[in-house]
């Protein structure tokens, strides 16, 4: 073999490994994410967050339009924080309400942005006034049993 | 037989420094391969031609058993998660495992055995014959001319190995998950598009592959410099390449998974 058949031959090699490089990165890891866009950081306060892991996907109206980027204990009112990372193409109003949610009934915890009706928008480090705290199923468990032991006082013996 | 107690420990002593003395070898063997390594950028040629041997050579092995080793994902992986109803997941589990495990680890593996072995063989062989010795008499230096283009060479193969496996087998899960299995097609991609991160997962995966290769590269040509200058010499040094590297690879991929995926959630 000479020169330039070797050339072609890893010329080759070279090209099908970038392929299947940009393969990974476009068909399977999905590239084209707004992790590498501009982003604003807002704040939310929850009384519960639950499972929540960083790097949660924040949604509003079923669609991902940011992270969860850190999740820490205020340690004065005991409330969790998480800053949420939001890509720069949405704003939402400063009424906006933040809930802790669920995909599905065992899926990931993820934190659901509902925009208000302010014409006034959130922007870097702002806080989200109004949260919803996660549903804790042994506490949704419990208070529905005491419900029910306060509703018929009569029939239990 | 009576053996002397003593002697118990001056075996376990033996053992003890001699492999140390060798790491302390391998570790100033490559060093000084370090140090001609731009030299080689000056005469490309010479890696195009340990690139095809090593690299292109390796094409068929790494993109068939990638294929191979994403289809048995895919079979086990249905297997397991038909039991709790949620299949579309199957492109997830392939792809994670492939890109993060499996994809650098084989290929490396398979890099040892199919390019390693014969990398060390030719140079064990040269070795023998005084092929380097007499290089060395006309001046010219056997590390950039030998060892360098070779090592280099293992070093831009295995990360592009390892993404053409990795690729291969998530074609070859899809083959077996959407073709035959018939899992939705849309849900197979996009939950994998979901769950895995170009950052986290991929990013990392080659740069394992890259260490990987790094570990590869020096152990063959350190293992077929170093050859004792005979037959059964040679054929030792093949061997040693193969395990040494083979037990690198795991070693470092335990090393590096750690510090690469402890701290997520």
């Amino acid at each position: 073999m000479n020169r330039s058949q070797f050339d072609l031959a890893v010329g080759a090699f070279v090209a099908l490994g970038i392929l299947a490089l940009l393969f990974l990165a476009m068909k399977v890891g999905n590239l084209t994410g707004f992790d590498t866009g501009t982003a604003y950081v807002i704040e939310a306060r929850f009384d519960n967050i639950g499972g929540m892991k960083v790097r949660a996907p924040v949604k509003s109206a079923g669609v991902v339009v940011g992270r969860v980027e850190s999740i820490s204990l205020d340690g004065e009112t005991y409330e969790a924080v998480a800053r949420l990372r939001i890509s720069s193409a949405f704003r939402f109003s400063k009424d906006t309400i933040a809930t802790i949610l669920t995909s599905g009934l065992l899926g990931e915890q993820y934190i659901g942005l509902e925009p208000g009706g302010v014409s006034e928008y959130l922007v870097q480090g702002d806080r989200v006034m109004k949260t919803q705290s996660a549903m804790v199923l042994e506490k949704l468990i419990s208070q529905f049993l005491f419900n029910k032991a306060a509703e018929t006082p009569g029939q239990t013996k | 037989m009576n053996v002397n107690p003593l002697s118990l420990f001056t075996a376990l002593g033996h053992a003890l420094t001699s492999r140390l003395e060798r790491l302390g070898l391998a570790a100033r063997f490559a060093l000084s391969v370090l140090r001609v390594l731009g030299v080689v950028f000056l005469r490309f040629g010479l890696i195009i031609r340990e690139l095809y041997f090593s690299g292109v050579r390796s094409l068929s092995i790494v993109i068939v058993s990638g294929l191979f080793v994403g289809m048995v994902l895919a079979v086990q992986g249905y297997e397991v998660l038909q039991r709790y109803g949620s299949t579309e997941a199957l492109g997830v589990i392939v792809a994670l495992s492939l890109v993060r495990e499996l994809g650098p680890v084989v290929t490396a593996l398979l890099f040892a055995g199919r390019a390693s072995s014969a990398v060390t063989a030719e140079i064990g062989l040269m070795r023998a014959t005084d092929q380097l010795a007499a290089m060395d008499m006309m001046a010219v230096d056997p590390l950039a001319r030998v060892i360098a283009p070779r090592f280099m060479a293992a070093v831009f193969s295995v990360p592009l190995l390892a993404a053409l496996f990795s690729a291969a087998g998530v074609g070859g899960a899809w083959i077996i998950g959407v073709k035959l299995i018939g899992i939705d097609d849309g849900a197979f991609w996009s939950q994998m598009q979901a769950s895995v991160d170009v950052r986290i997962d991929i990013v990392n995966g080659i740069l394992k592959s890259v260490v990987f290769g790094i570990a590869v590269g020096l152990i063959s040509v350190f293992e077929g410099y170093f050859a004792a200058p005979t037959a059964e010499g040679v054929s030792t040094a093949t061997t040693r390449t193969v395990v040494t590297s083979s037990l690198t690879v795991l070693l470092l991929d335990l090393v590096l998974t750690v510090m690469m995926f402890r701290g997520l959630n």
